[in-house]
């Protein structure tokens, strides 16, 4: 066994190299996240709406991202948006991109299931009060969908930020990059790991608490 | 854009077409790379997938168990497994425990990721084999004991029989996603279907039709696995119990 010695990682180091990748990883989620349950949403309305013609590319899309490994969507991506558009663009901007656009299709299939978890009577009150389609969405169903879905909504925001460790497949600087290249410079790459994985354990274990207490209380209500 | 589909028939070393796809003796095409690429995505997933059933049934069953200590180790054990990324315990397994203990250091990366990937979806195994058994009402548990079967025993022969056969569609989403990530491996140079697909886009430049290839395989192995358990969940089917006859 050989001995691990941590002192190298103190504040001056984590500043300089892992906050920039800590920073990166929570934008990306965020602007996943908010990105892909507006898709999501929208997807979802589609495969609900009752029109063949919006089914079946909604459900087309879902179902074609939900099969593909996400490592591969990523270098898709990063292979076919310079390739389409001409555009020459960072890995950063790339994985912001790969990220909304396939998280959307799993915050979709939440969202449906949230949609359908509303009562129909809800619906037909809304229509019977006179509102219209779009009005009984806003503002009867969704707004019910979307507290009922909370707890998988976030727990799925949770898988998200474990899976923006793979914007590795591409060289972007995330969390987990800021973490290797310090343990590549001070040559300690097995205490930067271990301490890289204590890291994301303690955020996403405190965060997955945090859900189960809001999941008990969005019980009560109900 | 146009298609240029002779890039599989391509020698890897020499960049020469070989006709009829096959190159003989020490060369090989890219063809014959894909399918070894792929080869190694089905290996590292079923044997992840065989580590994954074993260790995620025991943790499962652990924690419905009634001894409180067992019942912890169980929980811990699922949440230490399911709150840190597939690709940092890959690293974990990879570079932090023969770090550690220098005896591991000739341990193949592919034996390593095999467990990195088992042990990740155990925890996720062992949430579905809980649920399955919670699920099962309690009078069960008891009329078991009840007639003198021992813990152990009312587990074998009354709980586990129903719980498997009700967790077998969780299970089976599960067996698909492990096809999917096993393409993590690609991080640590296990030569698997991801890994191959970025060598080859960079040493081709045809990366769509390198893509679309690999994609297509990761599609076919996945709705092989779904097929596959269909067979199993028919077989296993106990007449006029949930689940029959859809």
């Amino acid at each position: 066994m050989t001995a691990l010695d941590f002192r190298f990682l103190n504040w001056d180091v984590i500043t300089s190299f892992v906050t920039k990748g800590f920073i990166y990883s929570v934008q990306l989620t965020l602007v996943a996240m908010v990105g892909g349950v507006i898709l999501g949403t929208l997807l979802a309305l589609m495969r609900l709406s009752g029109k063949k013609w919006l089914e079946m590319p909604a459900a087309f899309y879902v179902n074609t991202l939900r099969s593909i490994p996400l490592v591969m969507v990523i270098l898709w991506f990063f292979l076919l948006i310079p390739l389409l558009t001409g555009l020459r663009m960072g890995a950063e901007v790339s994985a912001i991109i790969t990220f909304t656009v396939f998280e959307a299709a799993y915050y979709s299939e939440i969202m449906r299931a949230g949609i359908q978890s509303v009562p129909r009577g809800q619906v037909y009150a809304g229509y019977a009060v006179g509102m219209n389609y779009r009005q009984t969405m806003q503002l009867i169903v969704l707004p019910q969908a979307f507290r009922n879905m909370l707890p998988v909504l976030l727990t799925q925001t949770i898988i998200l930020f474990q899976d923006t460790s793979l914007v590795y497949a591409i060289g972007a600087y995330d969390l987990l990059k800021g973490f290797e290249v310090a343990g590549k410079n001070f040559n300690r790459p097995v205490e930067t790991y271990l301490v890289a994985a204590a890291v994301y354990f303690v955020i996403c274990f405190s965060l997955s608490m945090l859900v189960r207490r809001l999941q008990k209380k969005i019980q009560i209500i109900r | 854009m146009s298609w240029d589909w002779q890039v599989f028939c391509k020698d890897t070393v020499s960049g020469e077409v070989v006709a009829g796809c096959m190159a003989g003796g020490r060369d090989v095409t890219y063809l014959q790379w894909m399918i070894s690429a792929w080869g190694w995505t089905l290996s590292v997933a079923l044997l992840a997938l065989l580590v994954a059933l074993v260790l995620g049934s025991l943790v499962g069953i652990l924690r419905t168990v009634p001894n409180k200590a067992l019942a912890f180790f169980g929980e811990a054990w699922t949440e230490l497994f399911r709150n840190i990324p597939l690709l940092v315990q890959i690293f974990l397994w990879y570079h932090v425990i023969p770090g550690i203990f220098l005896s591991l250091r000739s341990v193949p990366s592919f034996v390593l990721v095999v467990f990195a990937l088992g042990f990740f979806t155990s925890a996720r195994v062992s949430e579905q084999v809980k649920a399955g058994i919670l699920a099962l009402p309690r009078g069960q548990r008891y009329a078991g004991l009840a007639m003198g079967l021992t813990l152990p025993q009312t587990y074998r022969y009354v709980l586990l029989p129903m719980a498997f056969r009700i967790v077998i569609p969780p299970l089976t989403s599960e067996s698909m996603n492990i096809i999917k990530n096993s393409a993590v491996a690609f991080a640590v140079s296990v030569a698997e279907l991801t890994m191959f697909a970025m060598q080859a886009q960079e040493e081709t430049s045809r990366g769509v039709e390198v893509y679309l290839a690999v994609t297509a395989l990761y599609f076919i192995s996945a709705f092989a696995i779904n097929r596959v358990a269909l067979v199993i969940e028919k077989k296993v089917q106990i007449p006029g119990t949930f689940g029959a006859g859809r």
